[in-house]
């Protein structure tokens, strides 16, 4: 019946979880998103330092570690950075 | 050994009263001695929902204050042996008790119930915290919406700060037909993002506002609310039962006949 699945829009049911996810991140740490997007842009600044790093699609956040339990209460921070240029 | 059960939710309107009137009159239908507690004090609907309101006398903050005896604020239910309702007084509010006195007049009940099941009142307040005081175990009820599992992530960590070891996820109005159409988020959604174990599933079913109605609770009725509500129990006393799944049946040609049959096809 769908016979063209990727030209999908989101469904209502991915967007809800899609602003879940993100919300319950800053509402967990009790951490503004506006507070996240300061932190990255800092790793971001002393990383370029030593190293060319794509800054558009690095990706900071806040979980608890194992990927949806409860199981730690101990939060991480998770960074994902990707190297464009390794310098000396 | 009795067990201390709070039901809560933190939004307002998710399910609380019901899921607490079913799972206390389902334990009792098992053979449990079962008292309920209706800790919403200023705002009690357990009563209306157990169609015990007529037969209210005493309720528990004159039971704390001393003005009766605890025996004289349970009222028993005479539809099923061994189960009870304590009222929440009506014309008082949530600060008028403490977390220590409940906790004193828990241990009390706890000599003669097998279950002690607290309905907890919404929000995060001072009667949120009279709820939860006694409490060994929590549900957490929960719809599948944005703003009922943001509140119910936040009761989650407020359980969790509390020393609440044991907490059980409900997720209660689910609704096949949208779950089907992607428009709702589906049980392994919410169980992903809140990370509890489920204790229970219960399809949005009309017989649940029927029963209201009624006053009189629908678990272990031929409804689907009523089986789901009835499996929930039967997990609380330890028995292993399978969650109804929304995928079974669902073929070309229950498709094909569900287009003449409008109504066999929302069963599902």
């Amino acid at each position: 019946m769908r016979l063209f699945p990727f030209f999908r829009p989101k469904t209502s049911r991915q967007i809800a979880k899609d602003r879940l996810k993100i919300l319950l991140i800053s509402d967990r740490v009790s951490c503004s998103p506006e507070m996240m997007e300061l932190i990255k842009n800092d790793i971001a600044h002393v990383i370029s330092k030593y190293m060319k790093i794509d800054t558009a699609s690095m990706d900071i956040q806040i979980m608890k570690t194992g990927t949806s339990g409860r199981t730690t209460k101990t939060p991480v921070l998770y960074a994902n950075i990707p190297i464009l240029d390794l310098k000396n | 050994m009795s067990e201390v059960i709070v039901v809560t939710s933190g939004k307002g309107g998710v399910g609380k009263t019901t899921t607490s009137a079913n799972v206390g009159t389902g334990l009792a239908q098992m053979g449990k001695s079962v008292v309920l507690i209706d800790a919403d004090i200023g705002l009690r609907n357990l009563d209306v929902v157990m169609g015990l309101e007529n037969r209210i006398v005493y309720n528990l903050v004159d039971v704390i204050e001393g003005t009766c005896r605890l025996k004289q604020a349970l009222i028993k239910d005479k539809r099923h042996a061994g189960l009870y309702l304590m009222p929440a007084a009506q014309t008082r509010d949530k600060n008028c008790i403490t977390p220590g006195q409940m906790i004193k007049l828990i241990e009390t009940l706890k000599q003669q119930f097998d279950y002690i099941i607290l309905d907890c009142p919404a929000g995060i307040e001072q009667g949120f915290q009279n709820a939860i005081a006694g409490a060994d175990h929590a549900i957490v009820v929960t719809t599948p919406e944005v703003s009922a599992i943001r509140d119910a992530d936040r009761i989650i960590g407020l359980l969790e700060a509390n020393e609440i070891k044991k907490i059980d996820l409900v997720v209660n109005r689910l609704r096949y037909d949208l779950i089907r159409r992607g428009e709702m988020m589906t049980v392994d959604d919410v169980i992903d993002i809140l990370g509890l174990p489920l204790l229970g599933i219960v399809p949005d079913d009309e017989n649940v506002v029927i029963a209201t109605n009624q006053g009189e609770p629908l678990v272990g009725k031929s409804s689907l609310a009523g089986q789901a509500f009835y499996n929930i129990c039967n997990r609380l006393v330890g028995k292993e039962v399978p969650f109804l799944s929304l995928n079974k049946n669902i073929t070309i040609w229950t498709k094909v006949t569900g287009l003449f049959h409008r109504s066999q096809e929302e069963r599902i």
